[in-house]
């Protein structure tokens, strides 16, 4: 019993492991950040804008929540593979892929975090009080000039625990990332693949316990993190 | 410079139809019940909300004009709104909420924030979060926002409304500063008598969506027609006069007034400044064939000759308002008397009753008396008329 203790607490962390960990937190972070904008423009349209297809509009963002993970991968395997619309014209004018690389796993998770993001931003927008903005029209301030100098700053704690759930979330993501870019190691083997790898394997049972401590301590940090960023933000605006 | 505001929109089951000019120097007030349409003209002027028809202009330049089709946005109109609630940015503090406007309308003058601040007593203030201002802090801080963009005309939206008397009382003097320096039209919307006769030269009396009259305040205010509009209770004259004298002894002044004067308590100021005290209708008692002899066994001290001009009665309940046009002839037990030309309304609220035993009717001459401590003379000093 000690023996296990000694392995499975020992020596954080080994290559393998820095390796799936490094790449998931990479994966992540870019996934969550190159969809931020799209998520706050889309946040800000549904919190204050009314249009016709609106409804079409929320139910297409929400469907990432809704749709079974590996059904995300077949679609963006359909459009952004080899032979896909968006990634056969993507290969052919800039000779990029994003099957069998990190650059998949990240469209991946900005794909399934978007909902996460732009449900948070939209309620951080919707709890901003449209007198204010009246307010600053009537001060000559134009739309852009409110965007950015009042909707932007009060919506930023919003903004900020969306973004770190959505980088949480996207640390765990599993099904749509083996379906769209496969289990390379060191490309495309985030910390689930790995635990999962690991599983596969004979005798791979503490190496996936040692993953998976590593998944819920990562995790924990991650909402930790983004409670205390929120309101360090809400004080830091006098919130 | 004059603001031209001419706005009709259909709601269901509400109309608003209205037509005023506001000029500069001096207040507007835009009087009317909670409902009457006071802020969606506001909303209509300041480009905040598009009326069914609206023909807007400020010094001559179209704001709205439902006929050339012109919407300018609201940021692009040079009209100051300072709302009922201060509405400060919460993020910002009340340096940057007082500069916001200002950086973005051009206004780099370094000297105006300190002036303003100094205006309204703010400077104390600039490294705050608007999170730690009171209400009427608050409210100031607002006013200098709206001041620093060097609106071409200041919209008041009640801004004393969401303030409990003694903060009304710390902000009113701040507001009549800013309308006695600023010449530019203030529109002042209210449903306060009181704040209107602190504050306003001209009046415009909203009744559903309608005006309903219009003109200057003290001719507004003695206008019986629109006595239910102005309310009932702190119904009264309004009346411009000048500081006649004091008696600093028995801590009396007494302003004269076309037709007239009265002694009130103690007013600051020399002899010949400008005043204006407030009489309400239900303070005022009416005699007929009032002798010397009995009138120097009266407590009250100002008595004022006139005719009844006006009669308004509401058959459903006691009282009747009589409209009394006094010009001249004043014995106020004082040996001056009748030293004004002209003539001053007040309005008296007397039962039915009584007006029947005395035979009140219009062309009929009465005194009527005032007591001293009903005049309501904390208002403001009238500027003069250019």
């Amino acid at each position: 019993m000690t023996e296990m203790f000694s392995i499975l607490f020992s020596n954080w962390p080994n290559a393998a492991e820095w390796e799936a960990l490094s790449l998931s937190l990479r994966v992540s972070a870019i996934g969550v950040g190159s969809a931020l904008p799209l998520a706050v423009m889309t946040g800000y349209g549904l919190a204050r804008w009314q249009f016709p297809g609106k409804a079409l509009v929320e139910a297409l963002v929400h469907l990432p929540l809704i749709l079974p993970p590996v059904v995300i991968g077949y679609l963006l395997l359909v459009i952004f593979g080899a032979k896909g619309v968006v990634g056969a014209w993507l290969l052919e004018a800039f000779n990029f892929r994003f099957i069998f690389s990190w650059t998949g796993a990240a469209l991946t998770i900005a794909v399934l975090s978007f909902p996460f993001q732009v449900r948070a931003i939209r309620l951080a927008v919707e709890a901003i009080d449209p007198k204010l903005e009246e307010a600053a029209s009537l001060l000559g301030a134009g739309p852009v000039d409110r965007f950015f100098s009042l909707i932007l700053p009060l919506a930023l704690p919003g903004i900020i625990a969306g973004a770190v759930t959505a980088f949480s979330a996207g640390l765990g993501e599993f099904g749509a990332i083996i379906t769209f870019v496969s289990n390379i190691p060191g490309e495309t083997r985030t910390l689930p693949l790995a635990i999962y790898s690991a599983l596969q394997s004979p005798g791979g049972e503490i190496a996936a316990a040692r993953l998976a401590l590593l998944s819920i301590g990562l995790a924990l940090a991650g909402l930790i993190a983004a409670e205390a960023l929120a309101r360090r933000t809400r004080t830091r605006l006098g919130l | 410079m004059t603001l031209h505001v001419e706005t009709r929109h259909t709601w269901p089951g509400f109309n608003l139809d209205v037509q005023f000019t506001v000029a500069a120097g001096g207040v507007t007030a835009l009087f009317g019940a909670s409902g009457a349409g006071k802020s969606s003209i506001l909303k209509s002027i300041s480009g905040l909300l598009k009326t069914d028809r609206a023909e807007i202009t400020l010094n001559g330049t179209t704001l709205t004009s439902t006929d050339q089709r012109v919407m300018l946005p609201a940021h692009r109109r040079g009209i100051g709104l300072m709302f009922q609630d201060s509405r400060l940015f919460p993020h910002m503090t009340v340096r940057s909420n007082l500069v916001y406007g200002a950086k973005r309308v051009g206004n780099t003058d370094a000297n105006s924030l300190t002036n303003i601040s100094g205006l309204l007593g703010i400077e104390g203030l600039l490294d705050r979060k608007p999170s730690g201002l009171s209400g009427g802090e608050a409210q100031r801080v607002a006013l200098g926002r709206t001041l620093l963009t060097k609106p071409q005309a200041l919209l008041l939206d009640e801004p004393l409304a969401s303030l409990d008397q003694a903060r009304k009382d710390e902000i009113l003097p701040y507001l009549q500063r800013v309308a006695s320096e600023a010449d530019i039209p203030i529109l002042y919307v209210s449903h306060s008598i009181e704040e209107v006769a602190r504050l306003a030269d001209h009046m415009v009396v909203l009744n559903k969506g309608k005006v309903a009259g219009d003109g200057p305040v003290t001719d507004v205010l003695s206008r019986l027609d629109l006595f239910p509009l102005t309310g009932r209770f702190e119904a009264g004259a309004l009346i411009q006069g000048e500081i006649a004298e004091h008696d600093s002894a028995a801590h009396l002044s007494a302003v004269s007034f076309p037709g007239g004067r009265l002694w009130v308590a103690a007013i600051d100021g020399p002899v010949g400044s400008p005043v204006r005290v407030r009489v309400r209708a239900r303070d005022v008692m009416l005699a007929t064939n009032l002798s010397a002899d009995q009138a120097d066994h009266l407590s009250a001290n100002s008595r004022l000759d006139g005719v009844v001009s006006g009669l308004r009665a509401d058959h459903s309940g006691p009282f009747v308002e009589v409209q009394v046009t006094c010009s001249g002839g004043s014995s106020d037990g004082s040996s001056g008397g009748g030293d004004a030309l002209g003539s001053t309304r007040v309005l008296a609220r007397i039962t039915h009753r009584s007006a029947q035993r005395l035979g009140i009717a219009v062309g009929k001459p009465v005194t009527a008396i005032l007591k001293s401590a009903t005049v309501e003379r904390r208002l403001k000093g009238l500027t003069p008329k250019s």
